[in-house]
């Protein structure tokens, strides 16, 4: 079977959430990568030397260069012509761009996978990962999402992929890139983090937890999330949230502060190594999945532990 | 411009679910059903539209069981105009629903058509973009923001490193994300009235769309649980534990 990786990238770099989806194309066979956007040549010689891969192709387009799904989307039909699936990184991208490859290759897609169990088997949470549901795919080409922390990361070097350069399919004319707003991080990124602080709702507001998250974070060389109550109440932006419906993490520890542990953000964060769980209500069901739990008031706590450390 | 919002009814998200002990699914007998959170959103923000004078009619979608009509009253009481429902007890997989709602759209001729960026059941997130690629249209994904600019509508992204604008040229599909608005309570009067509103019973025959499903589910399991935990007493005990999986210093 041969797969096509496409590859996410940002500021010149090949992402982590690649090297993952990369060690879930292997299990299907050959793994060529797709580089898409603008001036990136850079890009591609990096993709080359992820260890495992063959064929790199690259398309340097301006039409590209915002990953916008109507025009990577016919890019990347046109290559499935010689490829029989097409592997992508579950990230926001990603989750953008294959649905509408796989309608126009007339297949459903398996988001999120969390194993590959055969050519045409695969494991996904369902229910906001409440069950994991094994299907198998009857089309004849896959088009498949997957889950990075569900992965090993493929080791960046030692490879020696070719590049071979695609022409691109241009602009399709729907949709033209007006601007971003990039939220700014001096800490690790939530979701290749090894430890991460969360707080939740129980922080008053958005002063208290920069007072008391951020500095145990910075302590322990952590990135810092949030719940979807701190996200709504305006504590943190919202892409510090860790749940079904933000960000799905699985660091070696995980400290959640002040979080009840709604099945929503749990769906965010169960599969994390060890679990901590600081609350002053012991009947929280954050405690149920914690490996430790401290009952106590994080108004206390935390500046103790911080100082501890 | 009219607006098409499709709805889908879900097990409701304060519900824990049980998978059944034979491994075919969850088991959703007798358990609390509501309209898809994201969905609520969508039908929340094309009314929104219309009372801005931006839109002139909501027109609710839903493809599942008879049931599935609560789910349309739902949409119609909080005040959307007409629905059509697609009644099956087959379950449709995103890329079928994607061919129904592809065909719905050709009659209807909307302007925008908002959906869910994803339903909480089989936690997909497909049925927009499939939409928007069977269609040839543009697509604004897990939208924080929707603005109107003639001919054109401004979205605004939520993406990893934090928000995207888009100007896609209409029709256009646009999938909601939780923070695009807070939708409304339907009133009891306005529920009253809801009941009263057109609803249209069809049947994926009508529409003459393979839908059969691509995926076979050869089993549903429980996840793995986690070994019990212990409580520490003080932060002191937190410490020692943090330093001994060599996290802290």
């Amino acid at each position: 079977m041969k797969t096509l990786v496409w590859v996410e990238h940002e500021g010149g770099a090949v992402k982590d959430a690649t090297l993952s989806a990369v060690t879930a194309a292997a299990k299907l066979g050959e793994v060529h990568l797709l580089v898409a956007g603008e001036s990136v040549a850079g890009v591609a010689e990096a993709a080359a030397k992820i260890a495992g891969v063959g064929k790199v192709h690259v398309a340097d387009d301006a039409a590209l260069g915002h990953a916008l799904a109507e025009n990577v989307a016919p890019l990347v039909v046109q290559l499935m012509a010689d490829h029989d699936a097409f592997v992508v990184p579950a990230t926001s991208n990603g989750k953008n761009i294959a649905p509408r490859v796989a309608a126009l290759l007339d297949v459903m897609q398996i988001s999120d996978i969390l194993s590959v169990e055969g050519e045409d088997m695969f494991t996904r949470p369902i229910y906001a990962g409440n069950a994991i549901a094994t299907v198998k795919s009857k089309d004849a080409k896959k088009v498949i999402t997957v889950r990075g922390t569900a992965f090993e990361k493929a080791a960046s070097e030692g490879g020696s992929g070719t590049v071979e350069s695609v022409t691109s399919t241009g602009d399709a004319g729907l949709s033209s890139f007006v601007g971003a707003e990039i939220a700014k991080l001096e800490r690790p990124e939530l979701t290749s983090a090894k430890v991460i602080v969360s707080g939740g709702r129980a922080l008053k507001d958005g002063e208290t937890f920069e007072q008391l998250i951020f500095p145990l974070a910075d302590k322990l060389g952590a990135a810092v999330g949030a719940s979807r109550a701190a996200v709504d109440a305006g504590y943190v932006p919202n892409d510090y949230q860790v749940g079904q419906t933000g960000k799905i993490v699985a660091p070696e520890v995980y400290i959640a502060v002040g979080i009840s542990g709604a099945i929503q953000h749990l769906a965010g964060m169960k599969d994390s190594k060890t679990i901590i769980a600081i609350n002053k209500d012991e009947d929280a069901p954050i405690f149920q999945v914690a490996d430790i739990g401290l009952v106590g008031d994080l108004f206390k706590v935390v500046p103790e532990l911080t100082e501890k450390l | 411009m009219k607006i098409l919002v499709p709805v889908k009814r879900v097990i409701d998200y304060n519900v824990k679910p049980r998978v059944k002990a034979d491994g075919t699914g969850v088991d959703l007998a007798n358990v609390k059903m509501s309209m898809n959170p994201f969905d609520e959103i969508a039908v929340e923000e094309a009314i929104r539209l219309k009372e801005k004078g931006a839109a002139s009619e909501v027109v609710v979608v839903s493809i599942g069981v008879a049931k599935a009509q609560e789910t349309l009253r739902t949409a119609l009481a909080m005040g959307a105009d007409r629905a059509i429902l697609i009644q099956t007890d087959d379950e449709v997989e995103p890329l079928g629903v994607a061919k129904l709602l592809a065909k719905v759209q050709e009659e209807e001729g909307a302007g925008l058509i908002i959906l869910g960026k994803q339903a909480i059941d089989d936690d997909s997130n497909q049925t927009g973009q499939m939409l928007a690629a069977l269609l040839g249209r543009p697509q604004g994904t897990f939208a924080s923001k929707v603005e109107m600019e003639g001919d054109a509508v401004s979205v605004t992204r939520e993406v990893d490193g934090g928000l995207e604008t888009v100007k896609l040229t209409t029709p256009a599909i646009i999938t909601t994300d939780l923070r695009l608005n807070e939708p409304r309570y339907a009133s009891l009067p306005n529920i009253m009235k809801a009941k009263s509103k057109p609803l249209a019973n069809k049947m994926p025959a009508d529409y003459g769309v393979d839908i059969s499903p691509r995926l076979e589910t050869v089993s549903v399991a429980e996840p793995a649980k986690r070994s019990a935990g212990v409580k520490v007493a003080d932060v002191d005990e937190l410490v020692a534990k943090l330093k001994s999986m060599g996290v802290a210093a």
